[in-house]
């Protein structure tokens, strides 16, 4: 079992992880990593990758507009973790100019 | 009379018969939950007086019948959590699909029951708000992600309710709490509402006291959806028609990758063994059907297949809950991307992390082809096994876990072992196929009867078939009624 | 030196709904209005590929003749941003809509063929303000969900000059088919370049740097000259160039780096499992061909051919389907094609430039334009005062030209009995050229017209003043 750094995969997933977590999650990681390596012994020589169980194709909608509810939509707004008039908000994002 | 420990067709019988009205039901949901769920905490939220239900005509098929929801499906204007506390705060604004269906159908929304946080679990342990206990031996977990819903049905705390999918989520729990718990075939029942965990993977189904209530219930649920670009668009049979039909002639297949040993599956128990591969097949046989034995050669590698998609596709399914729009945000942040990391670092529970964090692995640059690219191609092979099978039987049985509910505790430190308690079920979700798990024997473990559940899968769209072989059976054995759950 | 650039253009796609939900695609409505359960990101929602959008991305890649995939795929591109609600755009990677096709370009006196690599179908993101608080940026989603066709060019294109005259070319075709307004104020045409430069053609191509946000051809132009120019530099002085990302500052004129501060995106792109495969036809594609219209290149070659135009003219009047159309219209009337593409090469399109408008913004019909272009044919006005005096109002008003000629006592004065008076005064003010003209030099003659005109505020017919003129001195001469 080969030991992996899971740091940058955290920030990939924009997931903050505590070093006690770090420490479980690693082994366990690598462990299930090496429990997926079994797959290695199956023959996909000219397989189709199954992305999706269904045989389905070209599923569309016509192009036809319909509102959604406007209370129900500024009620949602309204409850957000931030808003400020009909605005989400976030913390500034820094546009750098070096 | 007590009416919480009716099935949904007793109930519309009584209905009709106007022996009771719909909320004399609530109200003995009310007072059995009162008296029972202190001691599963099956719900996350039990109010009849926010219970859902349209005008509609009294001869809508589930016309006063109570459905609880897990709560990872919408209902408009009600808290939905997925167990999680990612979720704190959210309302939804809009209705699940299947919701609309029940609505429409009659059915009473009452109710949203505890699951393994987003889905991730076999044991009903890592949810937010607690774990649920199995109502069989409270020491022992209901199985997972639905364990709440299998727990209620169980107890009796509710008459029906819904459950997701992804991995066994609804069987596994079924089989564990002595219920019947159908995943129907991929594209049966639309996906609209229900909060992702693995979209290649989730269906949602009922979890019922008895089959007809199952078949009753999908009835509803199953049909089109214009919401959902994988919803088939296949009429839907009449499912309770098909009850009652005999089984003579009918051939059953054993997988015999999933009953042998040393074909890299931990160990099944004996009692489930015997139970399945023993006293199963003979009922079977005696009902006239032809038990054999096939093969589904790709079965060993199906939880490694299983185990890179269902977190690849979470992890990009659960980057939404970001904090910028809705649900829980950390406050303290400095900057955006703090906010990000932190809100994510406290919101998600340890395994919603570890599935996140391996699903960004193996998509990751340099990975995908090894990992993700190969499981989809391995899921091709899994699914040809199950082509092959069926042209050769009808259905197909095994058990749906390999042994009856374990401990609270006893599993959750090693992830590898956890993972595969799913080793029954995973495949059906893999290949697409519908699957029901119904009881097929009791296990007395230290005076508590524990049951063991059996799993039938059918071709895909041929959820009428495990109806079909799923009623005889229940009506021959009567382990429904032997474990309570039907009284007459 | 010799640059290498490739485009990369996001055209927003002309449909009533968003690609994924029934959401109106508007601009300007007020913040966060047009959105649904859908684009807003939220828990259990699933997208429904919009009908239009897959026609007019057809449409286009058949006019760009370029191939639809065999299968067509969606994909997820994975990173995180307050602008994309789901953390994910559903794009497509391994399997677009069209792969290959070409543009021609006039490239000086040649006609060069760029390649296209792909067009692929992707939603677009909602807009960030960040000018309202000092500590927060505000998030808007009305964008969110638009449909976007982004075409990517191979790296054919050699100069900045290039690359403009490319994505002219590109927006004639998008607009001429009716996929795009292409109406860059409101963003439908963004674009990023890809610009690399080596010193031989024998030297393997330099370190590609793309430069993001281009929103006008002006923008396209000085950036990519900039690009082109600092990397050239470097090249000569030996100093190392990165792969990287650059903004183009419009203030200070020039590229600068996007400073990541995050780790190389890795997009982790996988097949959008909520999305079902797509394909098209043999007899779908030969549908939708037969249905293309005349596209520009046809149409410049139509022009040259049936009106006797220059190639010059035709491509102008070729460029915009609206502008061609009023030509063809104004000519047929008029029966005089040359002074219709003079008209329009010239007043319309200065006026079009001048004001920041386009051809559908006037009231000008073929019926005005043809008038306005026989009345000076006809001697009635100057072309100076219907450029100047007439059109404008014209354009604007839809009124004729006829009328704005009477009112305004602006008709050309050809045989007024005040003509001759100017001209007997202009040449008894001045004297000395008038000698000058007698003793043979001709441009003293000019001069004389010259104030004849300022005297009639431009209302006398130059070549009737000219004629005076000359019958007066000549006689003086022969007296």
């Amino acid at each position: 079992m080969t030991p992996i750094d899971l740091r940058p995969v955290a920030r990939l997933a924009r997931l903050h992880l505590t070093d006690a977590e770090l420490k479980t999650l690693e082994p366990q990681v690598a462990r299930i990593l090496d429990f997926i390596e079994s797959l290695k012994a199956v023959k996909i020589e000219g397989v189709e990758p199954t992305s999706h169980p269904l045989s389905l194709s070209n599923v569309f909608r016509e192009d036809k507009p319909e509102a959604f509810d406007g209370a129900a939509l500024e009620a949602f707004i309204k409850r957000s973790p931030g808003s400020r008039g009909n605005f989400f908000e976030v913390p500034k994002i820094i546009e750098d100019k070096s | 009379m007590i009416l919480s420990e009716k099935t949904a067709s007793q109930l519309s019988a009584l209905y009709k018969e106007k022996k009771c009205a719909p909320d004399e039901t609530l109200k003995s949901l009310g007072e059995a939950v009162r008296a029972k769920d202190a001691r599963t905490r099956a719900y996350i939220q039990f109010d009849p007086s926010r219970a859902r239900r349209r005008d509609v005509s009294k001869d809508a098929p589930l016309w006063g019948v109570p459905i609880a929801v897990k709560d990872n499906i919408c209902v408009a204007d009600e808290e939905i959590t997925c167990a999680s506390k990612i979720l704190q705060g959210f309302i939804s604004p809009y209705h699940a699909t299947v919701i609309e269906k029940l609505l429409a159908a009659g059915a009473v929304i009452c109710g949203r029951t505890n699951m393994d946080e987003f889905a991730f679990g076999s044991s009903c342990e890592t949810s937010f708000y607690g774990p649920t206990r199995n109502p069989r031996d409270p020491g022992r977990v209901p199985g997972g992600s639905s364990g709440g819903s299998a727990a209620c049905v169980a107890d009796h705390t509710a008459i029906a309710a819904l459950g997701s999918d992804t991995g066994g989520s609804i069987r596994q729990p079924a089989s564990l709490c002595g219920v019947v718990g159908i995943k129907p075939t991929y594209g049966r029942v639309s996906r609209y509402g229900l909060v992702a965990f693995a979209s290649s993977l989730d269906q949602i189904g009922p979890i019922t006291k008895d089959v007809r209530d199952a078949a009753l219930l999908l009835g509803v649920l199953a049909g089109h959806d214009p919401k959902d670009s994988t919803s088939a668009n296949l009429p839907v049979p009449d499912y309770p028609e098909v009850l009652g039909r005999p089984i003579k002639g009918m051939k059953i297949g054993i997988p015999r990758e999933y009953l042998s040993s040393g074909s890299g599956q931990s160990g099944i128990s004996p009692a489930v063994q015997k139970a399945v591969r023993e006293d199963a097949v003979r009922v079977l046989e005696r009902l006239g059907a032809s038990c054999r034995e096939v093969s589904l050669p790709h079965t060993a590698y199906a939880a490694s297949t299983y185990y890179i998609i269902a977190p690849s596709e979470a992890s990009s399914n659960l980057a939404r809950f970001d904090g910028v729009r809705f649900g829980f945000r950390h406050r303290g942040g400095k900057n955006l991307l703090e906010m990000y990391e932190k809100t994510r670092g406290e919101g998600f529970g340890a395994e919603a992390k570890r599935r996140i964090i391996l699903g960004t692995y193996s998509l990751s640059s340099g990975y995908y082809d090894a990992y993700y690219l190969r499981a989809m191609k391995v899921r091709t092979k899994i699914k040809n096994d199950f082509d092959e099978a069926f042209k050769q039987v009808d259905v197909l049985l095994t058990p749906t876990s390999p042994s009856t509910a374990f401990k609270l505790g006893e599993k959750s430190t090693d992830p590898v072992e956890m993972y595969l308690s799913d080793i029954y079920t995973i495949s059906a979700n893999l290949a697409g196929v519908p699957a029901i798990s119904i009881p097929c024997g009791i296990e007395e473990r230290a005076g508590k009867p524990l049951p063991i559940g059996l799993q039938f899968m059918a071709k895909p769209f041929d959820e009428a078939a495990l109806f079909q072989v799923a009623h005889a059976f229940e009506q021959h054995t009567d382990f429904h009624k032997k474990l309570g759950n039907v009284k007459e | 030196m010799i640059p290498t650039i490739g485009l990369e253009v996001h055209t927003q796609l002309a449909t009533r709904t968003k690609i994924f939900c029934a959401c109106a695609v508007e601009f300007g409505a007020p913040p966060n209005s047009r959105a649904c359960p859908v684009c807003l990101g939220l828990p259990g929602v699933l997208p429904v590929l919009n009908r239009e959008v897959f026609r007019l991305g057809l449409r286009a890649v058949l006019a760009l003749k370029g191939t639809p995939s065999a299968v067509i795929r969606f994909d997820r591109k994975n990173y995180f941003y307050p602008d994309l609600p789901k953390a994910y755009q559903i794009s497509q990677y391994a399997a677009p809509l069209g792969q290959g096709g070409f543009i021609e370009i006039a490239s000086g006196e040649k006609i060069k063929k760029i390649r296209l690599n792909r067009l692929h179908l992707e939603e677009d993101a909602g807009k960030l303000i960040h000018d309202q608080s000092p500590d927060t940026s505000h998030v808007d989603l009305n964008r969110a969900g638009t449909p976007l066709a982004e075409i990517v060019s191979e790296p054919d294109l050699e100069s900045a000059e290039e690359a403009v005259i490319y994505l002219t070319g590109l927006k004639a075709i998008l607009k001429a088919i009716g996929v795009s307004d292409c109406d860059m104020e409101k963003g439908h045409l963004r674009c990023d370049a890809n610009v690399s430069v080596r010193k031989t053609a024998s030297d393997p191509l330099g370190k590609k740097v793309e430069i993001k946000n281009l929103n006008s051809f002006r923008a396209v132009k000085l950036a990519i000259q900039y690009e082109i120019r600092r990397q050239s530099e470097a090249l000569e002085k030996g100093e190392p160039l990165f792969q990287e990302t650059r903004l183009w500052d419009e203030a200070r004129q020039k590229t600068f780096t996007m400073r990541s501060k995050e780790e190389a995106h890795d997009y982790r792109y996988f097949p959008e499992p909520d999305l079902v495969p797509f394909s098209v036809s043999a007899e779908e594609i030969e549908k939708e061909r037969k249905a293309l219209p005349e596209l520009p290149a046809e149409k410049k070659e139509r022009f040259v051919r049936e009106y006797r135009l220059s190639a010059y003219d035709a491509g102008l009047l070729t460029q915009d389907l609206k502008i061609a159309e009023l030509f063809e219209e104004a000519a047929r009337i008029a029966r005089d094609n040359k002074t219709v593409a003079n008209w329009i090469t010239g007043p319309v399109f200065s006026y079009l430039n001048e004001k920041g408008k386009a051809i559908e913004d006037l009231k000008l019909t073929p019926a005005l334009l043809s008038a306005a272009a026989n009345l000076v044919k006809e001697g009635k006005v100057s072309l100076q005062v219907a450029k100047e005096k007439i059109f404008p109002e014209m354009a604007e008003t839809g009124r004729a030209p006829e009328a704005i000629l009477k009112e305004k006592g602006l008709a050309q004065v050809s045989d007024d009995p005040s003509l001759e008076e100017w001209v007997v005064q202009v040449l008894k003010e001045h004297p000395k050229v008038v000698d000058d003209f007698k003793s043979g030099k001709e441009t003293a003659a000019m001069f004389l017209v010259g104030q004849v005109m300022r005297k009639s505020r431009g209302k006398a017919n130059p070549g009737r003043v000219q004629e005076l003129i000359r019958r007066k001195l000549k006689a003086d001469r022969t007296s």
